[in-house]
């Protein structure tokens, strides 16, 4: 990736101590930004990304060419509309588009970080973009917006800043990772380090990267990403540029070269080490541990209004795991607004074109503002 | 019902914090938050209303109150309001007692199936009653307990739930009910509304 020159990013100076006792300072944090910040500036959502995501939310990602990861819910006109509001997205740490990561070259060995880099949570990775309310001089988001892993840095924020948001809307995501969660992601993980080309996580980043275990990792998780019905709707059994089965081990159905080819694009824009750590910050989000087992407990002191989505068809971060952060909420007289969007669309639909789910989050970010 | 909203907005004290259970379109939360100083919730089972209600900007969970209002602490809300959804309930006895849990004070609104139209209406055409309060076909009502003004009351003084007051809707009008005119209003009324307390 030779394009970082493309890339806006500041460097906290300031020590930030980390879940795991370890110390970074002086690290850069990648960002990009949408809309303008107004007078007031009270016009700010800080959006989070996922797991595969990065800090090119909208338009086209300058460094892949394709379309940012949520370009259909962030731009003018849209659900996080541009023309109204300031959008700030930052890669995370961890990450590998910018933002401090295993991927970072060690000056002294003038060679990637690699598994040398830190164990990060959830809770590090907002403490680290905690530093753009500085940067911008924002007193005060007026939304902190994510799905997936995002969603859990939403309520990370709101738990770590009760009062740095007006608004939350955490989608599609979960308080505490679940065993099938850290079980998705524990394979994802073997097929990395089971890569002859991984060499425990100290690869060059050049030549001869663990490209098929990563690309094998996101092949599986893929799946977990779609529902049942709708990879049956799209696919069915049928057969890839072929009249009938050929008896061998290549790619026969549909399905296998679509997971196969989406495997094979994303080995392109993400750093195998970049996954392990992640994933690993993912497994570890347990929001409920943290305050000695009951979640209402982290949002005690928020005023913060919320609204959590889930979709019908995620069996990733099902409706039931959503609906226990707004029970939490309900039991400490949070304001709080729940809806399950009905689609076929599984885990994915947050970062797709599902009409309902992004008029209703364009509607209410729209008359919240203005009241 | 514009005239149910003024008497339950007329029931709920200022700067209270309202639970409204059924909310529907949100209008009614919409018609408190306007003239009251109030903070109002609501929960709905319906997904489009939910949508509708969070579009506008109002705190509304999508649930069924069978199931749903145990997540709301004890005595959590100054009033929970019901309005017109009980007959819909599989359980409404259960849902009356978890409301009263939820509220320190609670308003249920019943569409009235003693009123003298309805009561005509099985007696001369052997029909089952539809009226502009209860629109449906027997095969497809979603009302499966419907009952009077005067059954309620009666529900209320076997379960020893107290009643602080009683207000008939009739069109436009609205009256006290009293245990005197009782029998009476259960002939005139087409809504009861009550204020209960555990």
């Amino acid at each position: 990736m030779d394009n970082f020159g493309k890339m806006k990013s500041i460097v906290i100076k300031q020590p930030l101590k980390l879940d795991c006792g370890k110390e970074i300072s002086n690290f850069p944090l990648a960002y990009e930004t949408y809309g303008n910040l107004n007078e007031k500036k009270d016009n700010a959502i800080l959006v989070f990304h996922a797991l595969t995501g990065d800090q090119f939310a909208s338009g086209i990602n300058p460094v892949t060419n394709r379309e940012g990861w949520w370009n259909y819910a962030v731009g003018p006109g849209k659900a996080f509309d541009t023309d109204k509001f300031f959008v700030i997205c930052a890669n995370v740490i961890g990450g590998c588009m910018g933002s401090y990561g295993p991927g970072t070259i060690d000056p002294l060995t003038n060679k990637p970080i690699g598994t040398n880099f830190p164990v990060i949570t959830i809770n590090d990775m907002v403490n680290a973009q905690y530093n753009l309310l500085d940067h911008f001089k924002i007193e005060k988001l007026f939304a902190v917006a994510g799905g997936s892993m995002g969603g859990m840095q939403v309520l990370q924020f709101v738990s770590n800043f009760p009062n740095k948001a007006k608004v939350a809307l955490p989608i599609a995501c979960t308080a505490s990772h679940s065993a099938q969660n850290i079980a998705f992601n524990e394979l994802g993980r073997q097929a990395i380090m089971s890569d002859i080309n991984w060499k425990d996580g100290l690869y060059d980043g050049q030549t001869n990267n663990p490209d098929k275990g990563l690309a094998v990792a996101r092949m599986a998780a893929h799946i977990t990403y779609l529902s049942k019905k709708g990879l049956q709707e799209k696919f069915g059994r049928n057969l890839q540029e072929r009249s009938d089965l050929k008896f061998g081990f290549d790619a026969d159905f549909q399905i296998e070269s679509y997971l196969r080819y989406q495997g094979s694009m994303f080995v392109d824009r993400f750093d195998a080490n970049s996954y392990l750590y992640i994933t690993r910050a993912m497994d570890y989000f347990d929001l409920t541990k943290q305050h000695s087992g009951n979640l209402s407990k982290a949002f005690k002191e928020s005023k913060t209004k919320f609204f959590i989505i889930s979709f019908t068809s995620d069996w990733l971060y099902p409706t039931s795991e959503n609906k226990d952060i707004v029970i939490a909420l309900n039991a400490i007289g949070a304001d709080v607004g729940f809806v399950e969007i009905k689609t076929d669309k599984g885990h994915d639909s947050f970062l797709l074109d599902v009409p309902d789910f992004l008029s209703t989050i364009k509607n209410y970010l729209n008359t919240t503002y203005f009241k | 019902m514009k005239e149910e909203f003024k008497v339950i907005s007329e029931l709920v004290e200022e700067k209270s914090r309202v639970l409204d259970v059924g909310c529907g379109d949100g209008i009614l939360m919409e018609y408190l938050s306007k003239n009251k100083v109030v903070d109002v919730r609501g929960l709905e089972i319906s997904k489009e209303k939910v949508k509708k209600c969070l579009s506008n900007g109002l705190a509304v969970v999508e649930g069924n109150a069978e199931h749903d209002l145990k997540q709301f602490p004890d005595l959590s809300f100054d009033y929970v309001i019901l309005s017109q959804t009980l007959q819909a309930f599989m359980s409404p006895e259960n849902v009356i007692k978890d409301l009263l849990r939820v509220g320190k004070k609670v308003i249920v609104t019943i569409p009235n199936f003693g009123h003298w139209k309805v009561r005509l209406d099985l007696l001369f055409n052997g029909e089952m009653p539809i009226t502009k309060n209860l629109p449906y076909e027997w095969y497809n009502t979603p009302n499966l307990h419907m009952c009077t003004i005067q059954d309620f009351y009666n529900f209320c003084n076997n379960k020893g739930i107290s009643i602080f007051k009683t207000i008939s809707l009739n069109g436009q009008k609205t009256s006290k009910i009293t245990s005197s005119n009782l029998k009476f209003k259960n002939l005139i009324s087409e809504l009861g509304i009550f204020l209960l307390q555990k």
